[in-house]
């Protein structure tokens, strides 16, 4: 390369005019890309830094904000309703992710192997995906009713006693789960791409070595698709961490209904309960970053777990 | 070592940073507080001119389109409404009054006065009473209490609404029951109705008497001499012996019959608002309800076998507890003297009459009885009363059981908490519901949450003094 000279620590050093050239282009991406930076600094970057402020102060959105310090932390601590929220949500999580994933993975490899009706099949799974997530909410308390739901006369019909999905406590995060599933679909489509990109050649080799489907599916198939399993599980995770339509709608007072179950009061609900019911701005800022915290330190560790199970063929090469 | 952005562009970096840490520290500065009218002056013999800007209603029926023409005809020609229809959305209305740019009148839900008052985000209405001479003996008691805090009147008040005892007279009658079994005005007859009238060999098929928990707790406490809260709002009164026995005796009702989620759940899938209501299914025995729903089975189902009274003390006096709207002029609103005189108009005596005029020739074309209307105004009740048809059958006694109630109504008092107070006893009684906690434990807790919370939002109160 003649355009460039080696400089004594390896690195490649840019002759003047290259580097005004560079220069031009770069304040030219800039000025391309300045509509979204100006978007996401005003939307995003000022109220995440507006939202840390709040976080130390008493602030009712009328008066002006009181600087508190940690107080709004420390009375989010000692909150019993707080350690039931976030209790509530991690069980959620925990519930709803591998469901969701697996039954994901489960209907993409169907839909695999479905040959030209696979179209056909993919919009169907895809059209729940539009469904309002209000609808959704409202659909959880008519379809597991207790008394006269579909859920639980299709299990009376198989001699099942269902239980009482929507005042059981201890039922009502498997119901939403159930119900989530109703909204697979965006997850079905990208593992359906990503099991087009199995090469046959490794299935086909897997084959003649005696392979069954099974085997064939859990050594090579999922292998290669994990990191597209992998980043399911991430988006999930946050995506459950993160609940509050469906169960606002359903149990939180969207309807303004005075009832409640505890077992449904997720973090996201609580938080949006003590800020926009309440207008304990601070407290609810103080939760929001707890809950980036959280979030955080579990995307940290599914990272760190994924270089045990994900496998990168970039990364072999 | 070069920079990535070069020299320039690292100027840039540090002079945005320092723009940021600017914007950051400028963020102390949030909102303008204060409760203040902008000194206007209101004056019953005034001509008002301007924009008034009106949030919170629709526009939507007879008797709204009646009285918002009687109002604006009364503001005329020279004020321009201009309506923000829907709900009151109150994350709207807080963020237009701290950008200072808020709304000149609202009509929100009298329960929610309180805590918007104790923020200062509601003007006082002494001067406006005083200058457009209000006559705020027409208004009921009961809704005054829900818009005074502190002494201070914040609100109008506008409709009420109050329950009665509804019931399904053929079950009744197979049992050899009266309404006056299912009033409350005999515990251990309502308890022993409950179970005659209820079917629950192979699930809930019939319920018998549904208390409606949690929603009206507060009339069961208050039905058992107990109030929730002291009538100046400062003292929570959850654990008082009488609240306890009053959640003890709805929650046995629950689960005589399998429990609350049962009940619940037979609730929840009924067709409230259609032909196939509960009452016209036989598939419950009676249940205290708001009177509006009066009209809702009237038209659906007029041949439903309903029979209805007033709910009772244990003493056996009528008793109600009111809700409702009101008219409230937010701080810093820019036409407050027109905003007053809206709020006058619209709950005058007057505006109720064209509004009961509107609705009985509505009714009348659709070949139905006229049912009244139920306002906070005493004045407008007792003559719009006057109109209803007393046809001597039993939507007659309904109507005629919804003014009783309405005469004997109680509020929950204004105070700064207002949200988190109901949902501390509302919570406190899905504790029991649910079987997570005895009504003793669940009220105790109940008790201590909501105390905090009122002496934590009227420290805020005395604050903004």
């Amino acid at each position: 390369m003649t355009a460039v000279a080696a400089r004594r620590d390896g690195s490649a050093a840019l002759r003047p005019g290259q580097r005004h050239a560079r220069r031009r282009e770069l304040w030219a991406g800039l000025a391309f890309l300045s509509p979204w930076i100006l978007g996401f600094a005003i939307f995003t970057v000022w109220p995440l830094i507006n939202s840390l402020y709040i976080s130390l102060t008493d602030y009712d959105v009328v008066n002006d904000p009181t600087f508190v310090g940690t107080a709004n932390y420390e009375q989010l601590f000692a909150d019993p309703k707080i350690a039931t929220a976030l209790s509530n949500t991690l069980w959620l999580a925990l519930l709803q992710v591998p469901t969701h994933v697996v039954v994901a993975l489960l209907l993409a490899l169907l839909l695999n192997q479905a040959g030209r009706s696979s179209a056909f099949f993919r919009t169907l799974f895809y059209l729940p995906k539009m469904t309002p997530a209000v609808a959704i909410g409202v659909l959880f308390l008519l379809m597991f009713n207790g008394q006269e739901g579909v859920i639980n006369q299709g299990l009376a019909a198989i001699g099942i006693d269902g239980p009482s999905w929507t005042t059981d406590a201890f039922w009502v995060k498997p119901g939403l789960v159930l119900m989530g599933l109703f909204s697979v679909g965006s997850a079905v489509i990208i593992l359906l791409a990503a099991l087009r990109g199995v090469p046959d050649e490794l299935l086909e080799a897997a084959r003649l070595d005696g392979a069954g489907p099974v085997r064939r599916t859990l050594s090579v198939t999922v292998p290669l698709i994990s990191p597209v399993l992998f980043f399911l599980v991430v988006i999930n995770t946050i995506d459950s961490i993160q609940t509050f339509t469906e169960a606002y709608t359903a149990f939180g007072g969207a309807g303004r209904t005075a009832y409640g179950n505890e077992g449904a009061l997720f973090y996201v609900v609580y938080l949006f309960q003590q800020g926009f019911e309440f207008f304990n701005m601070g407290f609810a800022s103080a939760m929001a970053w707890v809950l980036f915290l959280v979030i955080l330190v579990i995307t940290g560790i599914q990272l760190l777990v994924s270089k045990r199970f994900v496998y990168y063929e970039a990364e072999r090469a | 070592m070069e920079s990535f952005l070069g020299n320039g562009a690292a100027r840039w970096a540090r002079a945005g940073a320092v723009v940021v840490t600017i914007g950051l520290l400028s963020g102390c500065a949030v909102g303008t507080g204060g409760a203040d009218d902008g000194g206007a002056e209101y004056d019953a013999q005034s001509d008002l001119s301007g924009e008034l800007q009106v949030m919170g209603i629709s526009i939507s029926d007879d008797v709204a389109e009646a009285r918002y023409e009687h109002t604006t005809q009364g503001l005329g020609d020279e004020v321009e409404v201009d309506l923000i229809e829907g709900d009151l959305n109150i994350q709207q209305l807080l963020s237009a009054v701290a950008a200072g740019d808020p709304p000149d009148v609202i009509y929100v839900n009298r329960d929610q006065v309180g805590s918007l008052a104790g923020r200062g985000a509601l003007v006082p209405l002494e001067s406006c009473i005083d200058g457009e001479q209000i006559d705020m003996e027409q208004y009921r008691e009961s809704a005054i209490d829900q818009v005074t805090l502190d002494g201070a009147v914040y609100g109008i008040p506008e409709f009420n609404q109050v329950q009665l005892a509804m019931a399904n007279a053929d079950l009744l009658g197979a049992e050899g029951l009266e309404v006056s079994d299912v009033d409350g005005s005999d515990w251990e007859a309502l308890t022993a109705a409950d179970a005659a009238l209820a079917r629950d060999d192979d699930g809930v098929e019939v319920i018998g008497v549904d208390p409606k928990l949690p929603d009206f707790f507060p009339l069961w406490a208050k039905a058992n001499g107990a109030d929730l809260i002291s009538a100046d709002g400062r003292e929570a009164n959850l654990d008082d012996p009488a609240v306890v026995e009053a959640l003890e005796f709805t929650t046995a009702l629950y689960e005589a019959h399998g429990g609350f989620g049962a009940i619940k759940a037979k609730r929840d899938a009924a067709d409230f608002f259609g032909e196939g209501n509960q009452f016209a299914a036989g598939e419950l025995g009676a249940m205290p309800m708001e009177q509006w729903y009066l009209n809702v089975l009237n038209d659906v189902t007029p041949d439903a076998p309903m029979a209805f009274a007033t709910m009772k003390t244990r003493e056996g006096d009528p008793i109600a507890f009111t809700g409702g709207s009101a008219w409230a002029i937010p701080a810093g609103g820019e036409n407050a003297a027109a905003a007053c005189r809206w709020a006058k108009l619209m709950t005058g005596v007057d505006a109720w009459m064209a509004a009961a005029d509107a609705r009985a020739q509505t009714r009348a074309d659709e070949g139905k009885p006229f049912t009244g209307l139920i306002t906070g105004n005493e004045i407008a009740d007792e003559q719009i009363r006057g109109m209803t048809e007393d046809a001597g059958d039993v939507w007659s006694d309904g109507i005629r059981a919804a003014y009783e109630a309405n005469e004997a109504s109680f509020s929950l008092p204004a105070n700064p908490a207002d949200n988190e107070f109901k949902q501390i006893y509302l919570d406190a009684v899905n504790r029991v519901l649910d079987g997570r906690a005895t009504p003793q434990e669940s009220l105790e807790q109940g008790q201590s949450e909501a105390q905090a919370a009122l002496d934590e939002a009227w420290e805020v109160v005395e604050e903004n003094r």
